[in-house]
């Protein structure tokens, strides 16, 4: 017996298709979209005829006629009398640059350390990470910003009574001034000692891994690499006679000649930055090492790990596992959150460029769109990177 | 002769050794027990000895209550200048907002307490009846009582109203039959329709209140009126957008939003407010005129609606395939499916993640005050350059910052219960 199959069922109302739905209304989002971006673009047309504004790049080539920055600090060289507004966008970026990865660093630093007091057995010690990490973390950043340059560091004493370090690093309400360096001829092969202490370290990273995996033979690949890549060096600074001297600040008049000066702004905003992304990055921390199983622990005493050995050997590595992506969107946080800079004067590309240039040129569109490009490009690549970090360190499954 | 002792009762259980037990013991169990421990405790005793005591005197003893201007405030003492604050305490709360009209907003203020407590805290009754409030009411109601009538002269004749009155209760009426039978699109569109009606019915009523300019808000009321916009317009949006995000049957729509998101987040806010600032106005057709405040509840919107999208995605990756899959094979269509199954599991997961989103927004709107707007942090700021009061910067910023530690830490407590009390796991 043969059973029939009748096809009972009318054919489907179009409405009811849900291929053609989602074709229906791609369409409707679509011309909806662009009679938006339509009518914008013909307001925009309309408004900026009316204001006598020309769209277009042409105004990166004119000269700026204005000091983005202190002339104390200045990383790339800008010249009042000739420069562009396109120098004036690289010296921003530059220094965008400058606070983040300085940023990044110190955060990280302060992140993991109070991360770990904060699970400290001491309750002290425990109540103290607790306070700072939820005292920053429930205050504004810009707030902290300010608070640290206006509250903080504009009142400290004026230049001519800097607080005095030694006679070699001076403090007051403007700057940090510090002996600065001078390489002289020869100091090349000491840059050259420490990259090959970098490279050798790699290698030998790997071969006693390698010989710990076949024979079970640890090698203190810790206080080795710390002699190949700082030990060597100074070796072969000294072999070398120290070419090397200081630049030592020093009281002329009203300022300070010679050394390196830091400006107040940058301190504050670096101080702010990393302790406001440290804060955070003590709570992923926290959580990371917490997310790791208590069986874990207990399986490596089992084993008759100790304390120490266990924490770098088994929690550590799987709570970076979890570490790794909030501490990538912190990272992301601190970059944009270096451009807060504006609020006290600090010249990153915000405030110099988005600033400074726009209000002198009045190109709200291209200016506002290449410095929202440039944000863009520096997540791209800091998430690109942590990316693959985060591969590296993820869990292999099956 | 020896005499053998026998012991024919058994000994009493010794206490613990004195070192052990009590305030000696708990201290060398925690406080002294290695000798790194100890060194850390020694130094925060030390640091404390360092610092309370100038934080002690700095804020009560030293401090100088009452004042005129800031020479007074040194006269009296070294400490902090609580004189301004209490002079200055009505720009601090509510800008320029006119002091007749101040019970608008604590009025507003107190009815979103009312309506909010319910909602937070289950033992209390009522929460169906607030919940639905404080999204669909509350907003057009807030509008009403702060800012008063808006001038759309057409809305407030009696035909005006009349017709709206109608078309409200035409939506509403849609919308139910629209879900007898389940006909979602339509009871979509009327309850939308009937939101939309009664916000702007309130706002061009306004109540029959006096009308009052967005300039004039300042203060904890400028902040907190873009925080609670802020947060009202994300999340709806930021459900849409993330939705959006997830429809993989429409790459196009898929594409926008993903676009939009993924800008948002990847620019500063500081940015994203220079953008409303200065790029809105030249955007708007000619005649059409954004203020301050408006422009940058504008930019602020799109930028907390992009942070929420990506907060509600997590909550429906985490909602299991098989709750779609069982909708779909009892018929649901996208719409209740949505609203029936996936969004209110997607939503209570990520609740937590909403706060904190919420927390975060609420730092942020300090940064209106780069672009002029008087909220708290710019006020603080105008206090200590007002020649009055020179120079009382620390003063001005430990009170700002007391206010937003005060409220952003009550509400991560409230978020640390709320995941305590949806975390229904092992705990250890």
């Amino acid at each position: 017996m043969t059973i029939e199959t009748v096809d009972t069922q009318p054919k489907p109302n179009l409405l009811n298709d849900p291929k053609f739905r989602a074709i229906a209304a791609q369409i409707v989002v679509v011309v909806l979209f662009v009679s938006f971006v339509a009518y914008i673009i013909s307001n925009t047309a309309v408004n900026l005829e009316k204001l006598g504004i020309k769209a277009g790049f042409e105004f990166l080539g004119l000269q700026a006629g204005f000091m983005p920055t202190s002339p104390n600090f200045n990383l790339t060289d800008f010249d009042v009398n000739k420069d562009t507004h396109m120098d004036v966008f690289w010296l921003g970026l530059v220094n965008t640059l400058l606070i983040a990865v300085l940023g990044i660093i110190a955060a990280t630093i302060v992140g993991f350390v109070f991360g770990v007091l904060r699970l400290s057995k001491n309750p002290l010690v425990n109540f103290v990470a607790a306070a700072y990490i939820e005292g920053v973390r429930n205050i504004p950043l810009l707030l902290q910003i300010l608070v640290w340059y206006f509250g903080v560091l504009l009142a400290l004493p004026i230049v001519k009574q800097s607080i005095n370090m030694g006679d070699l690093v001076f403090l007051n309400n403007r700057y940090l001034v510090a002996p600065a360096p001078i390489f002289e001829d020869g100091f090349g092969f000491v840059t050259i000692a420490f990259i090959i202490g970098i490279v050798a370290t790699f290698f030998l990273a790997r071969w006693a891994h390698k010989r710990q995996d076949t024979t079970g033979q640890q090698f203190p690949i810790f206080y080795s690499a710390l002699g190949l890549i700082i030990g060597f060096p100074i070796l072969v600074l000294l072999a070398m006679g120290v070419p090397l001297n200081w630049n030592i600040p020093e009281l002329k008049g009203f300022n300070f000649v010679g050394g390196v000066q830091i400006t107040s702004q940058l301190t504050a905003l670096f101080l702010a930055l990393t302790f406001y992304t440290g804060s955070f990055i003590a709570e992923n921390v926290r959580a990371g090492i917490l997310a790791v199983s208590h069986g874990q622990t207990e399986a490596a005493y089992a084993l008759g790990l100790r304390p120490n050995r266990t924490m770098s050997l088994i929690v550590i590595p799987q709570a970076m596992r979890v570490v790794v992506p909030p501490v990538t969107s912190q990272y992301l946080n601190l970059t944009k959150n270096s451009s807060l800079a504006i609020a006290i004067g600090y010249p990153d590309i915000v405030n110099v460029f988005m600033g400074i240039s726009l209000n002198q040129t009045g190109k709200a569109i291209e200016i506002i769109g290449m410095t929202m490009g440039v944000y863009l490009t520096i997540s791209l690549l800091i998430s690109m990177f942590m990316n693959w970090y985060n591969k590296r360190v993820a869990l292999v499954e099956r | 002769m020896s005499k053998a002792f026998v012991r024919t009762e058994f000994h009493p259980d010794l206490p613990p050794p004195a070192s052990e037990r009590g305030v000696v013991g708990w201290l060398r169990h925690n406080l002294f027990s290695t000798w790194y421990n100890s060194l850390a405790t020694l130094v925060i005793f030390y640091l404390a000895y360092l610092a309370i005591p100038p934080i002690i005197d700095w804020t009560l003893i030293s401090a100088v209550w009452e004042a005129n201007d800031y020479k007074e405030c040194k006269a009296a003492g070294s400490g902090a200048c609580w004189g301004m604050i209490d002079k200055r305490f009505n720009l601090f709360m509510y800008g320029f907002y006119k002091a007749e009209h101040f019970w608008r907003p604590n009025l507003t203020l107190i009815i979103f307490i009312v309506a909010m407590l319910p909602v937070l805290f289950d033992k209390l009754p009522g929460k169906n009846i607030c919940a639905p409030f404080l999204i669909l009411g509350y907003p057009a109601v807030a509008l009403a009582l702060i800012r008063g009538p808006i001038e759309m002269s057409s809305f407030q004749s009696p035909i005006g109203i009349a017709v709206w009155v109608a078309l409200f209760a035409g939506s509403v009426f849609m919308g139910h039959r629209g879900a007898k039978t389940a006909n979602a699109v339509m009871s979509g569109i009327g309850y939308t329709a009937a939101y939309f009606i009664l916000f702007i019915v309130f706002a061009s009523w306004g109540l029959g209140l006096e009308p009052t300019e967005t300039d004039t808000y300042g203060g904890l009321l400028l902040t907190l009126i873009l925080a609670g916009v802020g947060i009202a317009v994300a999340l709806p949006l930021g459900i849409l957008l993330a939705l959006g995000r997830r429809a993989s049957s429409m790459p196009i729509i898929q594409m926008l939003c993903i676009g939009f998101i993924e800008i948002i987040r990847s620019v500063p806010l500081i940015s994203v407010l220079f953008m409303a600032q200065f790029m809105l106005p030249l955007f708007m057709p000619e005649g059409m005129k954004f203020d301050n405040v408006m422009r940058a509840l504008v930019g602020f919107s799109l930028f907390a609606a992009a942070y929420m999208a990506e907060v509600v995605r997590g909550g429906l990756q985490a909602i299991p395939k098989g709750q779609f899959e069982a909708a779909d094979s009892l018929g649901l269509n996208f719409y209740l499916n949505m609203r029936l199954i996936v969004l209110p599991q997607a939503l209570k997961i990520v609740i937590p993640g909403i706060v904190s989103t919420f927390i975060g927004l609420f730092k942020d709107t300090s940064l209106v005050s780069i672009i002029g707007l008087a909220d708290l942090l710019l006020v603080a700021k105008q206090s200590y350059t007002d020649a009055n009061w020179l120079g009382l910067e620390h003063t001005a910023y430990v009170y700002i910052a007391v206010i937003y530690f005060c409220i952003c830490f009550s509400m991560s407590r409230y978020s640390m219960y709320l995941e305590r009390k949806l975390h229904t796991g092992h705990k250890r």
